[in-house]
């Protein structure tokens, strides 16, 4: 219950907080849909190319061959094989990693567990290389020393744990 | 990702061959994309809306309460960075655009915190810097709207009924790598 009422009362909290403040509530939350609109129209074209791309391994028969190939090793961690895919784009890629979790969750559906699953991955991990290389490219750091490793032991915990508490929460 | 299309590309072209599913790989292709427009309209309200309140949270100066919330947590992790006005402030404001999910806003800020940080380690990642980057490669996002987006685009009964197990799972992952960054700083 609590949960179901959070998102909007999040709002109307916010919403309460700006009058308060004597703000125009409406034309800033406008102003910010608009700004999230040209966010929508920038991912836009890279989900397009990739999501023909992971369509085409799905219907090809790639997906189900590298799936079967890890699954010895997925089973042994608790991760589901057929987030897979998901495991191992998400680190690369952030649009990529959308395109694959929309396709495992559209696949499964999305209160099926490894819907669930792919969702939880999804939602508490990101794109680790990207970050790593824009933040040390920006402050012209040439040893990271253990940065890399961390992180993914971070990644790793993550997609484990999202196995975990989808089973243990649903 | 030129390297990642070309691999996956030919990987599937030849998996085709083998499964008999040659014919059908020019639909999926095709499908794929309309799909890949699918996707981006059934998210693109969700966000705007989700963007929408994050702009007032941001010009209403919530963001800037939610940093000074956080200020004791950033202090016991980065004692030395804190002795410094500009990355202090760049550090709280990095962490609550994080847990707001303002991506946009937080990298800009988290770079800010990173070069105060770097000014005087000859390239060399200081602890702390590789603390700040292991905290921004793990999400901390208090309400993860991208995805909640998703899933109630694909027909999610409760598409935030994910958020308890996303905590969780967020919380566990950062603090495993704060943890593993904690015990190699000393073997690196």
């Amino acid at each position: 219950m609590v949960l179901e009422l959070l998102v909007p009362l999040l709002f109307l909290g916010v919403c309460i907080y700006a009058m308060a403040g004597r703000r125009d509530v409406y034309s800033l939350m406008v102003t910010g849909a608009e700004q999230g609109l040209r966010t929508v129209l920038s991912i836009l074209p890279s989900l397009v190319v990739l999501l023909a791309l992971i369509h085409m391994l799905r219907t090809s028969g790639a997906i189900d061959r590298m799936t079967a190939f890890l699954t010895p090793l997925c089973q042994r961690l608790g991760i589901p094989p057929e987030t897979v895919p998901l495991v191992v784009i998400r680190p690369i890629s952030g649009s990529a990693g959308l395109a694959v979790g929309s396709e495992i969750i559209a696949a499964h559906g999305p209160d099926s567990e490894v819907g669930r699953i792919a969702a939880i991955m999804l939602g508490s991990t990101e794109t680790t290389f990207y970050t790593i290389s824009v933040y040390f490219g920006a402050a012209k750091i040439k040893k990271t020393r253990h940065t890399v490793a961390a992180a993914l032991i971070a990644d790793l915990v993550g997609f484990w744990m999202a196995g975990i508490t989808a089973r243990l929460l649903f | 990702m030129s390297v990642v299309l070309l691999f996956f590309l030919s990987f599937s072209v030849f998996c085709s061959l083998f499964s008999g599913t040659a014919p059908e790989l020019a639909g999926a292709l095709l499908e794929g994309a309309g799909r890949g427009v699918t996707l981006t309209v059934s998210l693109a309200g969700p966000l705007c809306l989700w963007c929408g309140l994050t702009h007032t949270m941001e010009k209403t100066g919530l963001t800037e309460k939610l940093a000074k919330l956080l200020s004791p947590i950033l202090k016991r992790l980065f004692p030395k960075a804190w002795q410094d006005t500009a990355a202090r402030e760049a550090l709280c404001g990095n962490l609550s655009a994080n847990l707001l999910g303002l991506g946009s806003a937080a990298t800009p800020l988290g770079i800010r915190a990173a070069c105060a940080m770097a000014k005087d380690c000859d390239g060399i990642a200081s602890n702390e810097l590789c603390k700040l980057v292991v905290m921004n490669t793990a999400s901390v996002q208090l309400i993860p709207s991208t995805i909640a987006a998703l899933r109630a685009g694909l027909g999610a009964a409760s598409p935030f009924d994910i958020l308890p197990a996303v905590w969780i799972t967020s919380v566990c992952s950062v603090a495993a790598g704060l943890l593993a960054a904690k015990v190699m700083a000393k073997w690196c």
